[in-house]
């Protein structure tokens, strides 16, 4: 795939840069690493950073080590479909621990695998602010919340049929 | 019924909209304000409101406001805080998503008030969808001109702008905020400058919390003297509390600084009474970096008077045998939870979250969460419990930000209140690994358990 963003994204990036006073365009950066992690794949492979860094005249390692901090940030590839499921103390007190034994389990991998046809990848991540609808895991934009098995086995389905 | 300012559209059909939310009153309170405030009297009006801030710290906002720099010529920022990333709490992702309009209202009145022309709402970025209905509300207030430029025909201009956060708890730390929003990592600054000198852009910043701006909206349609009346002593106002844990209703609740703990978690209004008919064991009442309380002081303060809801009353026996309201994130463990997995789960969130700076803090939550999974699993040693404690005290206090007190306070409270089911943990490696130490005295009544009176 060669790193490159169609005319709408490129638009979109002026659009980002706008928001900020002349010469701040460096506050563009987290807005636009996820404008590319979300066009190219799922993750930031160098070439991503690096096209991102000429984008906005910035350097190279100013965008790693920003990309790099931040969690959201897949700095590997990922399958097509992210679980992050939340294990803090309130969704743990909750009932997440069996919830992600029974990914782990319906799914055949552990946390931070991929299943071997690319759909799916097993994150544990913290806190995401749906405390109160626990059991709980983000799915691309959305939070998939008040989790049970039977919900699980509903979103791995309906995965599997998108992905068809 | 209690009395509320900031929920009480929030039951009405599509209040989310610009049109709806305007029939309903929506507006109003920038209406009164561009037809003949200052932003002086702005100001004033929220330092007689009492208003506290809603991001944990509940530093009064007028006096915040008032501490802002006004240099010739040079641009002032305000920025609103809505990382919300503390466990426990989620509030500001409610007032976002079902009444956006509510907060824009309130950014613009804020604004005003410190003459600032360009505002950046900091959303963490895990919250992926609601930006999309924040700008769809800016571009609704955009089109009925109380943003853009010579708003209402007052000459006056305010442009504001969400920014997505990319996961980072410390990012909702004022200074790490305004330094992700520069596009950097979230490596929180040394005070001072404070960034009412220099913040956002090395320009005056001011920086709060979604909960503390959506308040200005109700506090300049009643008047701050009107709000200060609900409450107790310097606890002002209404406050939102997002529940969570074992109870029969989680959610989002506001209520009058006038309630006691007990009837927030007992009436029908509120929490309904811990789930599945189980006792309640211990609370964490102001999200996880407050200190965690058992059941009996959680109920009464020390002295055996009722605890109140409210910052002074939750705070009452300072971290002895009280506790702090925080961001208002409510945490209520039941008889079957483990204390020690909970404060493991909170060591490894603190240490996932630091950014790594302070040698304490980055070194430090490591160390605690390795020696608390040893405890959970069996394989703790008496000494263990020591040398968490230790640990905690070297960390406080020492490190540029408060994460580092965030992370030690848990640990500190934990050992405090539960010692023993540490021990217990030690003593029996084996049966802690099937079964939980249960409820144990922690809901007896007072008097004061023998390792609180002994820390005393
Ligand atoms: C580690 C850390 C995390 C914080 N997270 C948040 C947060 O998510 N939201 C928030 O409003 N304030 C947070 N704060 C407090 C902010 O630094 C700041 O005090 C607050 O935004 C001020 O707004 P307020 O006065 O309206 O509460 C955090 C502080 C620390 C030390
Ligand atoms: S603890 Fe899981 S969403 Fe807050």
């Amino acid at each position: 795939m060669a790193v490159q963003f169609s005319e709408e994204k490129l638009n979109k990036v002026k659009e980002i840069i706008a928001r900020y006073p002349e010469g701040k365009h460096k506050s563009a950066l987290i807005p636009v690493l996820h404008l590319a992690q979300e066009s190219f794949g799922g993750w930031l492979s160098a070439e991503t950073m690096d096209y991102v860094a000429s984008l906005l005249q910035i350097t190279p390692i100013e965008v790693y080590e920003v990309a790099t901090f931040y969690s959201m940030f897949n700095m590997q590839p990922v399958g097509k479909y992210l679980f992050e499921v939340c294990q803090t103390g309130p969704c743990m007190i909750s009932g997440s621990d069996q919830i992600i034994d029974y990914i782990k389990k319906k799914l055949g991998i552990g946390v931070g695998e991929t299943t071997a046809d690319g759909l799916f990848t097993l994150k544990t991540v913290e806190c995401l602010g749906a405390c109160g609808y626990a059991p709980m895991m983000q799915l691309g934009k959305h939070f998939r919340e008040h989790l049970t098995p039977e919900k699980v086995d509903a979103i791995i389905e309906e995965c599997r049929a998108k992905a068809n | 019924m209690a009395r509320k300012l900031l929920l009480d559209k929030a039951h009405i059909e599509n209040i989310r909209y610009y049109d709806v939310y305007r029939a309903n009153g929506g507006y109003a309170a920038a209406e009164k304000v561009f037809k003949g405030m200052s932003p002086e009297q702005v100001v004033e009006e929220v330092k007689k409101s009492g208003l506290r801030g809603r991001g944990g710290a509940g530093f009064p906002t007028g006096l915040k406001w008032s501490f802002l720099a006004k240099p010739e010529g040079v641009p002032r920022y305000l920025v609103c805080n809505a990382d919300e990333s503390e466990p426990g709490t989620f509030k500001d992702r409610y007032l976002m998503e079902f009444l956006p309009h509510l907060l824009i209202e309130g950014l613009l009145i804020s604004s005003f008030a410190l003459g600032a022309h360009r505002t950046y709402i900091y959303i963490r970025g895990e919250y992926a969808w609601i930006p999309d209905i924040l700008e769809e509300a800016i571009e609704e207030a955009k089109r009925n001109n109380w943003l853009g430029k010579n708003i209402q025909g007052t000459g006056y201009d305010l442009e504001i702008y969400v920014q997505r956060g990319a996961g980072a708890y410390i990012c909702g730390e004022e200074t790490a905020l305004i330094e992700s929003l520069e596009g950097k990592r979230g490596n929180p600054r040394i005070k001072p400058p404070f960034p009412a000198v220099k913040g956002l852009w090395e320009s005056p910043t001011v920086v709060n919390n979604v909960e503390t701006l959506a308040a200005v909206v109700p506090i300049i349609n009643i008047g701050g003297e009107e709000y200060a009346k609900i409450g107790i002593g310097k606890s002002t106002g209404t406050k939102l509390i997002s529940a969570c844990g074992n109870i029969n209703k989680p959610g989002v609740y506001e209520i009058g600084m006038d309630i006691s703990v007990e009837e927030f978690i007992y009436s029908d209004e509120y929490c309904g009474g811990i789930a599945n008919g189980k006792r309640l064991k211990a609370c964490i009442p102001g999200g996880s970096s407050v200190p965690i309380l058992p059941a009996n002081l959680l109920l009464k303060t020390a002295k055996g008077e009722p605890r109140m809801m409210t910052y002074e009353g939750l705070n009452d026996g300072g971290f002895v045998t009280g506790s702090m309201l925080g961001s208002g994130g409510f945490i209520v463990l039941d008889e079957d939870q483990c204390v020690v997995r909970n404060t493991l789960t909170l060591a490894r969130f603190y240490h996932h979250e630091s950014c790594g700076q302070c040698s304490p803090c980055r070194e430090g939550t490591g160390w605690m969460k390795r020696v608390l999974n040893n405890i959970e699993n069996g394989k703790g040693k008496m000494s263990d419990i020591d040398l968490l404690w230790d640990i905690q005290r070297k960390i406080e206090g020492n490190t540029i930000c408060p994460l580092g007190d965030a992370a030690a306070w848990p640990i500190a409270a934990a050992i405090r209140h539960f010692r023993d089911e540490f021990e217990w943990h030690v003593l029996n490696p084996e049966e802690c690994l099937k079964r939980n130490y249960g409820l144990a005295h922690y809901a007896d009544p007072l008097p004061v358990p023998a390792a609180v009176a002994a820390a005393v």
